[in-house]
């Protein structure tokens, strides 16, 4: 009886070092402009050459601009980096789909939509979203540069096995409640840290229910609650959405890959370090007040005391304090200055489907500055040839070019001191998203309820006009 | 990349006594532009370091000249957040050669073993041991031994152990790195792949 963490971990063991951690084979590798430059250097300092170029898969996207991405880039360090990338992945004969390829995005959206992201693969990426791809039953994990280092000098890395954790969500979502919400109240249940140390799997009706991109979207977020990663037993879901993708398996190896594929669940009686179980009839749309993704809330409550969070009373003052907030005020009806949708938590198809389900027919709130930004080309094509871009367009908003954007201010989208801005992005730590600047955390619904009302909205009393 | 050998370090040490310290604290994104890996020291914690106007804000630690070591002493969950090296690499470049915490988050930590710098988790009330003697005298010492897996409060003796796998104790205490160890494993590693085909 074993989890399904446990069957891909131990099918890719390369060695158990007794006392020390497993070397673990590594089926992809993607990698990015920031985090893999010291790595390359790394490589060439020891004259070592990178073992299976064919599973290290190169993008652009944290540094690139989401405006006027065919002129050359303007930040003289940014275009380094790029260039250094180029450089490097033609060297070492790595696939890259750098600005401009019809197939870039952000790493974490077009691994999936091009079927390089597969059931059972283990996947790693300087980056620590990499969770994401936990979606589709892979054990994905975010590493650092020495340990990309390490992936493309032996397609291998050296990690402890994780402690095991599942999360189970029962019963039926309401209306106006998405995958975003799942994942907020789940993180404002076991905080910021709860999870550290685990490996995730998330179980129940709720995920069962879930399309693709709500999968992706609560996995991305896994991190936020420490864990190296989420996972989601693959189903007739996962396998539909696979199929007919640029990289998945074809014909003959498409039989045998599903034969595979449909091993990978937990099996009854496997037991886990830790368990929570949740009900879906809890969750409302939900918020961040603070300055970490577990200090969220339902968005018609209001900023708790500082006796009922799990903080000690310097952190939690801090962290209001850079809010500008104060324990007991309300959530509903707080200025928002920026709105941000896009990122690798929420940058799908779906999401703007969401967005535009509440703006359409109603217009953008005059003094809100927003950034549309899709997760990927492909998504940017989805959007127009929905139809989605007429929507936001007669709603006043303006869609910009894919990218990671406003979600770490490392581009030129960059939220201002002081403001306020609520975004679909996975991090409101201070100055995540600009020096200074203030995040509110939100699902896609929240995030169009603020861009049409200016304010804190609770999505669901636009739903209700519609 | 070689590191400095890590065997016991007696230093003075900064407290910091936030939780959740995250990496987007230590490093800001905007400095993650280099392509080698020299000078992020400079911007340790820059927004808490810095005004703006890049003045020093004579409230953060690091600009109070009662305080200095290579020991930096963080409040639960230290690092946070994104996966970035170049956190555990500013902290190092800036001179800490090790960090004191109740609980570090997993990529954190991992990092900061492969270069070279030692996370050391100790229980709440002996972090919080930790604060109390640098509140009492900021210039208290404190001994790290890697050999014998202990921290200790010099000026009360007190000590506490703390847990390493015996592969990372012998890598740190000998400056070595994993892609040394990879790299005699490559066979093993080939015949592997052969059966993970893509």
């Amino acid at each position: 009886m074993s989890t399904l963490f446990d069957k891909v971990w131990d099918a890719h063991i390369v060695r158990r070092i007794e006392d020390g951690p497993d070397v673990l084979f590594i089926d992809r590798h993607f990698i990015h402009e920031v985090t893999s430059p010291v790595a390359f250097l790394g490589l060439e300092n020891r004259g070592m050459k990178v073992m299976y170029p064919e599973r290290t898969f190169a993008t652009a996207d944290h540094n690139t601009p989401t405006i006027n991405q065919h002129l050359p880039v303007k930040d003289p360090l940014s275009a380094n980096q790029l260039e250094t990338l180029e450089r490097n992945t033609a060297k070492y004969g790595i696939s890259y789909w750098g600005l401009g390829n019809p197939k870039n995005g952000i790493v974490h959206v077009i691994g999936p939509e091009n079927g390089i992201t597969q059931p059972g693969m283990t996947i790693v990426c300087g980056d620590s979203h990499t969770s994401t791809h936990g979606a589709f039953g892979a054990i994905a994990f975010g590493i650092g540069t020495s340990e990309v280092e390490m992936v493309l000098a032996s397609q291998c890395i050296m990690q402890p096995k994780p402690k095991k954790m599942r999360i189970t969500v029962s019963g039926k979502l309401s209306r106006g409640v998405v995958p975003k919400d799942v994942i907020l109240y789940i993180i404002s249940q076991t905080t910021a840290s709860g999870a550290t140390g685990y490996f995730v799997e998330y179980a129940g009706e709720v995920f069962e229910d879930m399309s693709m991109e709500g999968r992706m979207t609560v996995c991305n977020m896994s991190i936020e609650m420490g864990a190296r990663g989420g996972i989601i037993a693959p189903d007739e879901t996962t396998f539909s959405y696979m199929k007919g993708r640029d990289k998945a398996p074809k014909g003959k190896d498409w039989d045998e890959a599903l034969v595979y594929w449909k091993t990978l669940k937990t099996d009854p009686g496997a037991v886990f370090d830790k368990e929570y179980h949740f009900n879906a009839s809890d969750i409302e749309p939900m918020i961040t007040y603070g300055t970490n993704p577990g200090m969220g809330v339902g968005i018609s409550h209001h900023v708790p005391l500082a006796g009922t969070v799990d903080s000690n009373k310097t952190t939690y003052d801090k962290a209001l304090h850079y809010m500008g907030f104060e324990e007991g005020q309300s959530m509903i009806g707080k200025k928002v200055d920026y709105v941000f949708i896009g990122s690798c938590t929420n940058g799908r198809i779906e999401d703007f489907r969401a967005f535009a389900s509440i703006v359409k027919g109603r217009k953008k709130a005059d003094h809100v500055t927003a950034w549309i930004v899709p997760g990927s080309h492909i998504v940017e094509q989805q959007i127009k040839a929905e139809g989605i871009l007429d929507i936001l367009t007669e709603a006043g908003f303006t869609l910009r070019q894919p990218g990671c954007s406003a979600c770490l201010a490392m581009n030129d989208d960059k939220i201002p001191a002081g403001k306020y801005a609520v975004s679909t992005s996975n991090r409101n730590f201070e100055g995540r998203q600009g020096p200074g600047a203030r995040t509110m955390l939100a699902s896609p619904l929240v995030a169009a309820a603020a861009a049409i009302t200016g304010v804190v909205t609770d999505p669901r009393t636009l739903l209700n006009n519609n | 990349m070689a590191y400095d050998k890590f065997t016991v370090l007696r230093s003075t040490a900064v407290p910091m006594p936030i939780e959740n310290v995250d990496t987007d604290q230590i490093i800001p994104a905007r400095f993650l532009k280099a392509t080698e890996r020299k000078g992020f020291g400079d911007n340790l914690f820059r927004d808490w370091r810095y005004h703006p106007d890049n003045s020093p804000k004579a409230d953060f630690v690091l600009n109070n000249p009662t305080y200095s070591g290579k020991i930096l002493v963080g409040g639960k969950n230290f690092g946070s957040g994104s996966s970035r090296e170049h956190a555990a690499w500013a902290i190092y470049d800036y001179g800490f050669r090790c960090v004191i915490s109740s609980f570090f988050a997993d990529i954190f930590k991992n990092n900061s073993m492969n270069i070279g710098l030692l996370p050391v988790t100790v229980s709440e009330a002996f972090l919080d041991k930790i604060f109390r003697a640098i509140e009492a005298d900021p210039k208290a010492e404190f001994e790290v031994s890697l050999p014998d897996q202990t921290v200790t409060i010099l000026a009360s003796g007190e000590k506490e152990s703390f847990a390493i796998t015996g592969y990372k104790k012998h890598n740190l205490m000998n400056g070595y790195d994993d892609i040394d160890f990879l790299h005699s494993m490559e066979t093993e590693i080939r015949d592997f792949a052969q059966k993970h085909s893509l």
